[in-house]
């Protein structure tokens, strides 16, 4: 339980790469944390790297959606790579995969932004 | 097989966690699938941070009741507060609708416990709280 976040910069592209569960009692600080960076180092684009992220509820959605906002206000990209199965189905009840691209792995997330920028 | 347990807590967020946790911990005896578990936690976690977040406003002092239960075919969850209610039943079930448009509130809740249970029964009085009745049959 809990969460925690690692994350990294590739020029105007931000990983953030969560560890553990993500839901309303902690997605206020994550928040802060991310927007924090976007700001500090002129971030455009973004990739979720859920590799290790064992549970999200539509809080998660929330927060994306959010950051959608943001990014898509300064011509950027989401990513969300390595979903487990349950956080995909959240997701696809969403909607989020008409705004959000999806891939498999890190890599791949920049290779997608590669295309695009 | 068949179990029950009844739980209280105050309405903190963190609480949102431990609902998990004690939901796992109950439906431990029955083995259940990785999938079956993941949409019975997201779909609880969607229910208490309801509870939480709109029935009380995030008020501390407010208490959470939770109920579990299973038999040999599906489980059920309870969680009531005594809270503000829903004016509009219809319109809070509608994907996307929140009365908390200010904050990024995705307003998937309730989606997302109809999809991940068999049945969701929503019962509220404006002013006295709600209950959130929901059932899901695991057995093949």
């Amino acid at each position: 339980m809990g969460l925690s976040v690692q994350m990294a910069i590739k020029k105007n592209r931000l990983v953030i790469r969560l560890d553990g569960e993500l839901d309303q009692s902690n997605v206020e600080e994550l928040k802060k944390k991310v927007c924090n960076i976007i700001k500090k180092y002129s971030i455009v684009n973004l990739v979720f790297n859920f590799e290790n992220l064992s549970f999200m509820d539509s809080t998660g959605i929330g927060f994306i959606i959010g950051r959608y906002g943001e990014i898509k206000r300064k011509g950027g990209s989401i990513v969300i790579c390595s979903m487990n199965n349950t956080i995909k189905k959240v997701f696809n009840i969403s909607g989020l995969k008409r705004i959000c691209n999806v891939a498999n792995d890190e890599v791949s997330a920049d290779k997608i932004l590669g295309v695009i920028a | 097989m068949k179990n029950e347990l009844n739980i209280s807590f105050p309405s903190k967020l963190i609480n949102v966690q431990t609902s998990r946790a004690i939901l796992i911990g109950f439906l431990a005896e029955l083995d259940l699938p990785m999938s079956v578990i993941n949409e019975l936690k997201t779909a609880l976690s969607e229910a208490v941070t309801n509870a939480i977040v709109h029935g009380y406003n995030n008020d501390e002092t407010k208490i959470v009741s939770l109920y579990f239960s299973y038999d040999d075919f599906s489980v059920k969850m309870i969680v009531e507060d005594k809270g503000v209610g829903i004016e509009n039943i219809d319109a809070a079930k509608e994907p996307l609708f929140s009365t908390k448009f200010d904050e990024e509130r995705a307003g998937l809740g309730f989606t997302i416990m109809e999809v991940f249970t068999d049945s969701l029964q929503i019962d509220s009085v404006l002013g006295s709280g709600t209950k959130v009745t929901m059932i899901k049959n695991y057995a093949s």
